[in-house]
């Protein structure tokens, strides 16, 4: 070392130097830090131990139309979780399962979760138990990222009864997310699933509130933060039906458990959904916070096809019901009038070309009018009106009836009916010279190229049972829509009402009398070509509205492979009477 | 030999005020919402600070000749040691890959870095200390340079990269010191710069160009400047290559330097953390106790590496400059010591302290706000850590010792 004082003193004074430099740099570098960038920092470190935890709002409620309720929130616990990344979740999950049971789903769900919404909370159980939520209470010590929350739960007191209108809420979907209808949804977040509940999701929903909990590094809540931070959940309005809850059960009662098929009633003044129901039916208060993987599983497998509604979704040929629409047609066109005889009287058959057509009464009708041939559902008059009208008007006559539209139903999924566009379409289906004149009968009494929904026959009668304006059925109250689908003077429409009147007074649906109260309907008796020991199974049908002169009540039914129409008649009538009040004259059973 | 010496109250206020600083940090470092293991441990620092000072005052009143004479046996003793730990050394929870610790029947003992940095300085001292002249050339350095080399690997095999850095601070500081001109350093230097720079082929070129002319200029012998020139192309070329051979976790940290928010939730989480705590804390903090960061846990290491992050956050940019000043007086003191010492070895052993010091507060500061890479260099006075905090101290005894010794006190030779 060279020692020299000059040397020594040089050396000092560049160490000195050099020492306060680094030093003060350091100082310079943390006012920069502390002082002039203070608010940044300050900012972040406040978010950095806030937490937001969502609060769901409670979705509307929903009522009949007299105030009762269809759809309700209870209490009900959910569990959720804060991890870190998928590994420290995965953990999390393995020791929770130490003390509770989650199912390889529920794991799977919220590792799905987790990846869609990292920075929210990863719901795991949505709907928990009291057992369940207790044994995590005991075990709160062990689990402090765990998040258990008091939310609202979907009920439907009458759950089975209104499956087929309301429908269910569920998580919404990975695919939901993906879609921009959802936009704005969070992973684990309700959603209505089917039904009104999805139908009107937007004014059902509510909005989300949020509360920030102040945590730790490790998640752990330490207190909750001032209360001016809080944002509450707005619950949604309540929704109002047109749906008279009592009228509903009282068709759950009577499909009960051993008739399939569907029914509907509409005010047709309005169009309002008085009652529709779906047979069988499903509980789907199971559906509530996840479907039991099982009880999904049942319904899938039933051949009756409880998931398919009856109403909006099944498509059956309307048989003898869509007579109304050949007549109407007719009778619009001037082609007939009510009182006209067609050429052959019926003898229990018509022969066209080298085929024969048999009239579901093998004695025989005769001679009748066209009034008549209602009451009795005569096939042979209506193959020769269909004839007469020709199968281009009939087509036209069915398209401007909206026999190939969907009604409008507010319900999500509606099936639109199937009609031909025009002859065109056997040309297209069946090839130029691959059908002949023949489709015409078969038309003409509703059966052939012809699928219609339930619903789409009910609208079609609140147009016979008021003045030729079909209502748009409406579930929820709103404006009511009506559509002119034809035009008939009174004189017609009330000979139309008479005669559907004496279907049931003196034609096809005697059983159906109710005492004091006039009603009118068509019985249909369709043809499936589905057959059991050589015998044909067919859906019955029935189509009516009471009472005949004034209808404040329009009823579609269906019943699935249920025989004849008379079967269906005597349902329909059953919903009426207790709709109106009075009661239904049990008869036996005509055939017809 | 023993004798009677006025002692060097500044230096001793300065390290105890520092001390009784970092007390107190160690005692708010252990109050979290949810109290964890650091609760406690500021009792045992004061343990470990009462004894630091004890040994301190112990060394204060021996003499220099004495420390000059152990230092040899010390060293070998230190070397055995480290060589040991590379053996039986035991890895710690958060670095248990790093065998730092020395462990007795599964009990650690400390960290015998943290001692072997003062028996390097003091080795060091008495190497440089035999010349008369300072070493002019690369070749006449192979003596210094072994004695801090072996040591220095030693602890790069643990590995322990921040102590490592630190025995490369107290090597260029103490050459210095003892004289060697600059451009012999920054020779010596060039080809650890030429690794840093090898990232960038510009940047490498300038510098390989800076270097020819000053090799020309210096004008070192023919073999030095031909070693040097290769050293450097050979440490430009194989610096990718070696940059494969870190381990996953060093890489990390140099990313992690480079760009702290890559990966937040991992590496760069401890310098983000740590920069919110100080940032937030403003010009008077959050109040002593009362960082919000630290008590709910964001902070890692609060009470070892990240501690001058809870001087940021709690008392704010005030307490960080108190500090910063504090620790100024401190190294300037040590080195107004090391001009004023009455021979060689004192001169070069204080100022070799005053370089391991500042390396740790450069470093371990400007950690906290990312200016530093992250190496786990601990803060003197402050960071918890019981042979820290005594090596600290017997750092402060053998200053107090030359400093009693040096020029204006009583036992000056050269006064």
């Amino acid at each position: 070392m060279s020692v020299h004082p000059n040397d020594i003193a040089r050396r000092s004074r560049i160490a000195r130097l050099a020492l306060s430099a680094v030093i003060l740099s350091l100082v310079g570098a943390f006012f920069n830090a502390q002082v002039l960038q203070h608010d940044r920092y300050k900012l972040q470190s406040q978010e950095n131990r806030l937490r937001a935890l969502p609060l769901p709002a409670p979705r509307g409620i929903i009522y009949d139309r007299y105030g009762n309720i269809i759809a309700e929130n209870l209490p009900g616990y959910a569990v959720s979780v804060l991890p870190v990344n998928v590994d420290s979740l995965k953990s999390s999950l393995q020791h929770l399962s130490s003390v509770i049971t989650l199912t390889p789903e529920q794991v799977d769900a919220a590792v799905r979760r987790f990846r869609r919404d990292p920075n929210r909370p990863t719901l795991i159980i949505s709907d928990a138990s009291m057992s369940v939520v207790s044994v995590l209470e005991e075990h709160r010590i062990n689990f402090p990222r765990l998040i258990i929350q008091s939310v609202p739960k979907r009920f439907y007191p009458d759950g089975p009864a209104v499956a087929s209108f309301v429908g269910y809420t569920g998580e919404v979907t990975d695919a939901d997310l993906n879609s921009p209808a959802y936009q704005g949804y969070k992973p684990g977040q309700l959603v209505g699933k089917g039904g009104i509940e999805k139908q009107y999701e937007k004014i059902l929903r509510g909005r989300e509130g949020v509360r920030y909990d102040e945590v730790d590094a490790r998640g752990r809540q330490v207190r909750q933060a001032t209360p001016r931070l809080d944002l509450n959940p707005e619950p949604a309005p309540p929704l109002y039906t047109n749906i008279d809850l009592d009228l509903q059960r009282y068709v759950a009662g009577v499909f009960g458990d051993s008739l399939v098929g569907g029914a509907i009633a509409m005010d047709p003044r309005d169009g309002g959904v008085l009652a529709l129901y779906s047979a069988p039916s499903y509980d789907v208060n199971k559906f509530t916070g996840g479907i039991p993987v099982d009880y999904w599983k049942t319904l899938l497998a039933d051949d009756r096809r409880p998931l398919v509604n009856k109403v909006t979704q099944g498509r059956y040929p309307p048989g003898s019901t869509f007579k109304l629409a050949t007549a109407v047609t007719g009778l619009e066109d001037g082609i007939v009038t009510l009182d006209d005889h067609m050429p052959e009287p019926c003898t229990g058959g018509f022969q066209y070309g080298n085929r024969y057509f048999k009239c579901w009464d093998k004695k025989g009708h005769g001679s009748i009018s066209l009034g008549r041939a209602i009451e009795v559902s005569c096939d042979v008059y209506f193959y020769q009106l269909g004839l007469k009208i020709g199968l281009s008007k009939m087509i036209a006559g069915g398209v401007s009836l909206d026999m190939r539209e969907k009604t409008g139903i507010d319900l999500p999924d509606e099936k639109r009916a199937l009609f031909p566009y025009a002859v065109d379409y056997y040309n297209k289906t069946y090839g130029a010279r691959g059908w002949s004149n023949a489709v015409t009968l078969n038309l003409s009494i509703g059966q052939g190229e012809n699928s219609q929904t339930v619903v789409n026959m009910a609208k079609f009668y609140t147009a016979l049972a008021t003045d030729g304006n079909a209502a748009t059925p409406e579930i929820v109250k709103q404006t009511p829509v009506k559509t002119r689908i034809f035009k008939l003077d009174q004189q017609q429409m009330d000979g139309l009402r008479t005669a559907l009147a004496g279907v049931i007074g003196q034609g096809t649906a005697q059983s159906a009398r109710i005492e004091g109260i006039m009603l009118a309907g068509k019985t249909g008796t369709a043809q499936t070509g589905k057959r059991v020991n050589g015998v044909e199974l067919n859906h019955a049908w029935f189509v009516g509205f009471a009472p005949a002169d004034k209808p404040t009540i329009v009823v579609a039914v269906m019943l699935e492979y249920g025989g004849h129409g008379g079967r269906a008649a005597h349902v329909a009538s059953s919903i009426i009477s207790h709709y109106l009040k009075v009661a239904p004259v049990t008869a036996v059973q005509s055939e017809g | 030999m023993f004798r009677k010496t006025l002692a060097d109250y500044p230096l001793a206020i300065t390290a105890l005020a520092l001390s009784l600083f970092g007390v107190a940090i160690v005692y708010s470092a252990g109050q979290t919402d949810i109290p964890t293991y650091v609760a406690p441990l500021w009792k045992s620092q004061v343990m470990w600070l009462a004894l630091g000072v004890l040994c301190a005052w112990g060394i204060g009143n021996s003499s220099v000749r004495l420390i000059e004479w152990v230092t040899w046996p010390a060293y070998l003793l230190t070397l055995l040691t480290l060589s040991s730990l590379l053996v039986l050394g035991a890895g710690t929870g958060a670095n248990g890959h790093m065998r730092s610790w020395l462990a007795i029947g599964g009990h650690r003992l400390g960290q015998p870095a943290e001692i072997a940095k003062i028996v390097v300085v003091l080795m060091l001292a008495k190497v440089l200390a035999e010349r008369r002249e300072a070493p002019k050339s690369l070749l006449e350095l192979w003596k210094p340079g072994l004695v801090v080399g072996i040591p220095f690997l030693m602890i790069m095999l643990q590995p322990d990269l921040g102590s490592a850095i630190v025995f490369v601070g107290i090597f260029f500081g103490m050459l210095f010191w003892s004289g060697v001109p600059w451009p012999l350093l920054v020779l010596l230097a060039s080809p650890v710069i030429s690794l840093v720079f090898s990232f960038s082929t510009g940047l490498w070129g300038a510098w390989f160009l800076v270097l020819i002319a000053l090799v020309l200029w210096y004008k070192p012998y023919l073999v030095e400047g031909i070693v040097l020139v290769v050293a450097n192309v050979v440490t430009g070329v194989i610096a990718p290559i070696l940059w494969e051979k870190l381990a996953p976790y060093q890489q990390n940290r140099l990313k992690v330097f480079l760009d702290p928010s890559a990966d937040p939730r991992a590496s760069g989480y401890h310098v983000l953390q740590s920069k919110i705590a100080i940032g937030s804390g403003g010009l008077f903090g959050n109040g002593f106790t009362l960082g919000t960061q630290k008590r709910s846990g964001f902070l890692p290491e609060q009470h070892t590496d990240f501690i001058f992050a809870v001087v940021g956050e709690e008392l704010g940019f005030i307490g960080v400059a108190l500090a910063l000043t504090l620790f100024l007086a401190l190294l300037l003191r040590a080195t107004r010591i090391a001009s004023r010492a009455n021979d060689p070895f004192g001169s070069l052993a204080a100022f070799g302290l005053m370089s391991c010091w500042l390396v740790h507060v450069v470093v371990n500061i400007g950690m906290t706000l990312n200016l530093m890479p992250i190496t786990g260099i601990p803060l003197p006075f402050f960071s918890y850590g019981g042979s820290f905090m005594l090596a600290s101290w017997l750092g402060v005894g053998v200053l107090l010792r030359i400093s009693g010794e040096g020029r204006g006190h009583a036992g000056s030779l050269m006064s």
